[in-house]
Order: structure tokens, then sequence, then C-alpha cells
């Protein structure tokens, strides 16, 4: 439950930030909400009433599934290659990092 | 064949890319290494399209993981096709890009390839959790492309582009993970039917599907995809238009056909959504004023002609929508490069700025025209074949709505591509242009564009004209890629057999 109640605390401030206007503020909403899909892919395997996955260190019966842990580590990776790049993307226009169409 | 050499299909692009990004000299060499890649592809996809004939599935788990923990890639024949019209784009953008001069930056050829390893791994895999990856590789290399090419509005561009995918995927993240505490496995084919007999599943894989959706510009959210193609070079829109929603649109086919095995309960929303898709993506193209902006709305338009399959699913209505999918592929592509040609060689895509194409530029208007009356689906073109067979689809359905609707918004196509043929071909050539008169042979007008940039886009306007004189062949493969989804035994016992 307390990981559910997380998730949610993070979507809505993930989304309250990407509905901003500064590029800044949109890719820390991405980091909010990357945080928040990754805790879901988390909570997919049972992690919350089991042991770590770690193979002779805890009981396979008793050990929390792996698989999504995977999951989990490859799209952290991503998310923050993309963080880096909407970063550079914010400071590549010209003066503030506001995304208004000024045309 | 020996299945595990479908993985080929993503290392020989990546290390290709990986070689390009090192070796900046010399020029030849890097091209021909962009696209003999690229050749190379299109020559493996023909092979995996004579390999899955007749419901032939090849399937292997990398590096012989157990089935659950691995990553199968499989082919059967609708990812062959798709992989044969991926190919075949790849090489013909890039050689536009080659002659338009994108190539100039060093960056260009290896991302286009890493691109396109992307789409080969998201059409190959058999895995929910790595299709969000490979959708990400593809993804990471176009975040490049639309900010490093195009005019000064390509930044703007590119921010809502990156917002509106990374969006987009963490949705696609969410709803995985979701599949994954309900079923327990993100494998398609373990999945299998799951949609349909449970309503947890069912409701997991809509979030995939409302993410893929979104990837793939359905109305009501389409308007990113006519805000941000227009504003990069005229190469990587077209490139973007052939290749990336229709990464989406096939994992729709996938997915409803395999793991909701077509369940009759949703198709008709898909009809509701897809009807209202042709008109106002058509609708949309009315009040744009450059050639590239009204493809991009048209393309909106195509893709509701092209998900109406899957909508009507029953096995005319798949091949109807595979075929649909196929053409459209290959004549927006051609649509992209022929008006890109004239973008490069004078500098302005608005309608109106230039005039007179058609006498100065007499190859790429007739490959401008034939393109355009298949996009319409006048015959003899390849458009005629497949609106054809899917307006037959929809009344066979019994869905005369939407087999109404297809028709009209035909016409508003045609409507719409006069439009350009008269902003940019017609009519008589400006004055700048007349100083241009040859010297050497007094009243002939100079021609601005290099052969070698009106070759792309006249190659793809042969292909649409031999699907539509031959459009026999075409039909019977995607009427065997439609029983495949059909019936997904055989693809199934490919992953977990």
């Amino acid at each position: 439950m307390t990981l559910a109640l997380f998730i949610g605390v993070l979507v809505a401030g993930g989304v309250y930030l990407v509905l901003q206007r500064g590029m800044v503020r949109i890719t820390f909403g991405f980091v909010l909400l990357s945080h928040g899909a990754n805790l879901m892919l988390i909570s997919a395997g049972v992690a919350a009433r089991r042991d770590e996955p770690l193979v002779h260190l805890s009981d396979l019966a008793d050990a929390a599934d792996a698989l999504p842990q995977a999951f989990a580590l490859t799209a952290i990776v991503i998310a923050f290659s993309i963080t880096i790049y909407m970063l550079a993307l914010a400071g590549a226009g010209k003066g503030d990092d506001d995304t208004e169409d000024r045309t | 064949m020996n299945s595990a050499l479908l993985a080929v299909l993503v290392i020989v692009p990546l290390l290709a890319a990986a070689l390009l990004v090192v070796m900046r000299e010399p020029v030849a060499l890097r091209r021909v290494i962009l696209l003999g890649t690229n050749a190379f592809a299109l020559a493996f996809a023909v092979w995996l399209v004579v390999e899955t004939w007749g419901g032939q599935v090849l399937g292997h788990n990398i590096a012989l993981w157990p089935d659950g923990i691995a990553i199968p890639f499989v082919a059967d024949m609708f990812s062959a096709l798709m992989v044969v019209v991926t190919a075949l784009l790849s090489l013909v953008c890039s050689a536009f890009g080659v002659a338009s001069g994108d190539d100039d930056r060093h960056y260009f050829a290896p991302l286009v390839l890493t691109l396109s390893a992307g789409v080969y791994g998201a059409l190959l895999t058999a895995d929910l959790f790595n299709l969000f990856v490979f959708i990400e590789v593809m993804l990471l290399p176009s975040y490049g492309l639309i900010a490093m090419l195009g005019g000064m509005s390509r930044l703007s561009a590119g921010r809502l582009y990156v917002t509106m995918n990374l969006l987009t995927s963490t949705i696609l993240l969410a709803g995985v993970a979701l599949v994954y505490g309900a079923a327990g496995t993100v494998n398609i084919a373990e999945l299998a039917g799951l949609g349909k007999e449970s309503p947890v599943v069912g409701a997991a894989m809509g979030a995939v599907l409302i993410a893929l959706s979104i990837k793939a510009a359905v109305v009501p959210v389409h308007g990113w995809l006519a805000r941000t193609y227009p504003y990069t070079s005229p190469a990587v829109t077209a490139l973007f238009s052939g290749l990336h929603t229709k990464v989406a649109i096939y994992a729709i086919y996938r997915l409803y056909a395999v793991i909701f095995d077509g369940d009759s309960r949703y198709l008709w929303i898909g009809v509701l959504v897809m009807s209202a898709t042709m008109l106002i993506g058509v609708l949309g193209a009315v009040g744009e004023e450059t050639t590239r902006s009204i493809l991009a709305f048209h393309m909106v338009s195509q893709i509701g002609y092209i998900l109406l399959g899957v909508a009507l699913f029953g096995p005319i209505g798949l091949m109807a929508g595979i075929f649909y999918l196929l053409h459209h592929m290959i004549v927006k592509a051609s649509l992209f490069l022929s008006t890109g040609a004239v973008e490069v060689a004078y500098g302005t895509n608005e309608l109106g700025r230039i005039s007179g194409i058609a006498r100065t530029e007499p190859v790429v208007a007739a490959a401008f025209l034939g393109a355009a009356f298949s996009l319409a689906g006048l015959p003899p073109f390849s458009g005629f074949v497949a609106k054809l067979t899917l307006v037959t689809a929809a009344i066979s359905e019994e869905q005369i709505y939407a087999a109404v609707i297809a028709i009209i918004v035909s016409l508003l196509t045609l409507m719409s591509m006069l439009k350009i043929w008269k902003g940019v071909f017609w009519g008589r050539a400006h004055e700048d242009e007349v100083h241009a008169v040859s010297a050497r042979k007094p009243g002939a007008l100079l021609t601005h564009i290099s052969p070698s940039l009106a070759l792309p886009g006249l190659v793809l306007a042969a292909v649409t004209l031999s699907l539509g004189v031959g459009g026999q062949l075409l039909l019977a493969l995607s009427e065997q890629a439609a029983l495949g989804l059909l019936d997904p035994s055989a693809y199934i016992e490919a992953v977990i057999g």
C-alpha cells in the first residue's frame, strides 16, 4: 500500500511539472514520472513482502521475482540518458528554456 | 534457415553505426557502409519472406536462454513483410540524405542505422518489455536527428517530440509493469488469449494499447505528429513517416491478434476511433500552407485507414489492413521525398512561393503525381487496390458508415493533393527561375534538381505503380500474413514451443 501511495504522489508531482512551460521543469517532471513507472515494475515482482533476489544469500522460496527488477534497471538507464538529452535541449535554445511558441 | 540468424538484422546495423561514429574519413567509404548496410538488410528481409512463405514461422531465443527470461526473436510473414519495407525505406531515405547533404553531419549515418536497428528489433521481438526497449532504441536516434537537421523551428519541434514520446514511453512502461503484475509474464506468446479470458490482463493491456495508439497518432492524440514532422530535414521526415508510427501500428495488430485473440467485444471502439481519425486527419490538412505539413496531416488520416483493418478483424479486414500498411509506408515516403527534392533545390516548401515546377522538373513532378494519385486511391496504383479491398472488407463486416467515410475521405485526399500540385508544380515558372534559362540551349529551362535527388522519390513511385499493376502478389502475401494473425498457433509454437 505504501508503494501504491508513493507511486501516486510521484505521478501527481510529475504530471504537475510536465504541464509547466520551462523545459527544465518538464525534465524534472519526467524524472518523477519515470520513478513512478519503475516503482510499478518493482511492485509487480512482489518486492514488498519478499526478500531480495540474491542467489545463495536468500532462500529462493522467499525471494522476490528478479525479472521486474532487471526491467527496472534497464528502464532507469534509458530514462537517465533521455534526461541528459532533455537538459541539453533546454540549454540549446536562445535565452531561457521556455517552450512557448514565439513565432 | 537457421533462425538464430534473425539477430543479424539488429547486430549488423548497430555495428555499422558504431564504426561510422569513429570513422570520419573517407566520406565515400562512409556512404558505402551506410547504403551497403541498408542494402544488406533489404536482401536479408527478402530472404525472410521466402523462408516464411506458406505459414512458416522462425523463432529463436537469443543466447538460448530458457523461455520467460530470454529475448525471443520471431519472424512470420507479417513481420518479414514489414522488415522488407522498412529496409527499402531506410535505403532510399539514406540515399536521399546523402544526395541532399544531410550526411555532411557526421552523426547522420550512425543515427539512421541505429534507428533502423531499433525498428527491426521491435518488429521481430516477441516480448513486451523488449518491445519497449527497441522502441526506445528507435526513438533515441530520432531525438538526435530531429534536433540536428532542419530549420530554426526544429528546436521547439524537437522539445515537443521528445516530451510527447517520453510521456508515451512512460505510459507503455507502466502498462508493461501492469501486465507483468497481472499475468506474471510479458512474453507475447505466453500471454496469448489472456486479454480475452482475464479482464485484469485485458485492462493492463489496454494501457499498452493506449500508449501505442498515441505513438501511432490516432485521433484524438494526433496533434503532436503534424507539429513536429514538418520541421526537420526532408530526408528525416520521410524516414520518420515510413518507420515510426508504423512500428506502433504493427504492434497494435500483433498484440490485438495474439493477446486479445481478436476479441470482438472491443472492435466497435476501433471502428469509431479510426473513422474519426480518417476524417479529422484529412480535414486538418485543408488549413495547412506548406507541402510537408499537408502531408503530415494526411498521414493521420491514412493511419485511420490502416487501423480500420484491425478494427474490422476477420480475414479480409486484416489482409486489407496489412496491404494498406505496406502500400502507405512506400507512398508516403515517396511523396515526402519528391516534395523534399523540390524543397532542397528551391529552399522553400510553402505553397505559392514557388510555382511551375512541373515545367522545370518534369521527373519529380511525375513522381509526385503518381504517388499522390496512389494516396488518393486511383487506379492503376497500389492505393486503388488497398482502398478497394478495405472498403470491400468494411461492407462485408457490415460497417457501412466506415466504408462511406473511407470513400468520402479519398475524395478530400485527392482535393488536397491537387492543392499541392496547384501551389507548387502547376502554373508559370517565377521570374527568378526564368533567369536560369540554359545559356547553351536558349529557351530551355534549367533543371535545379540533380538526378540523385530525384531518384529516391521516383523509385518509390515506381514501386507503388508496380504494386498496383501486380497487386496480386502482395495481396497473396498479405493474406498469408493475415492468416498468421487470425490463427497465431504457429507463432506461439515458434516462441515457446
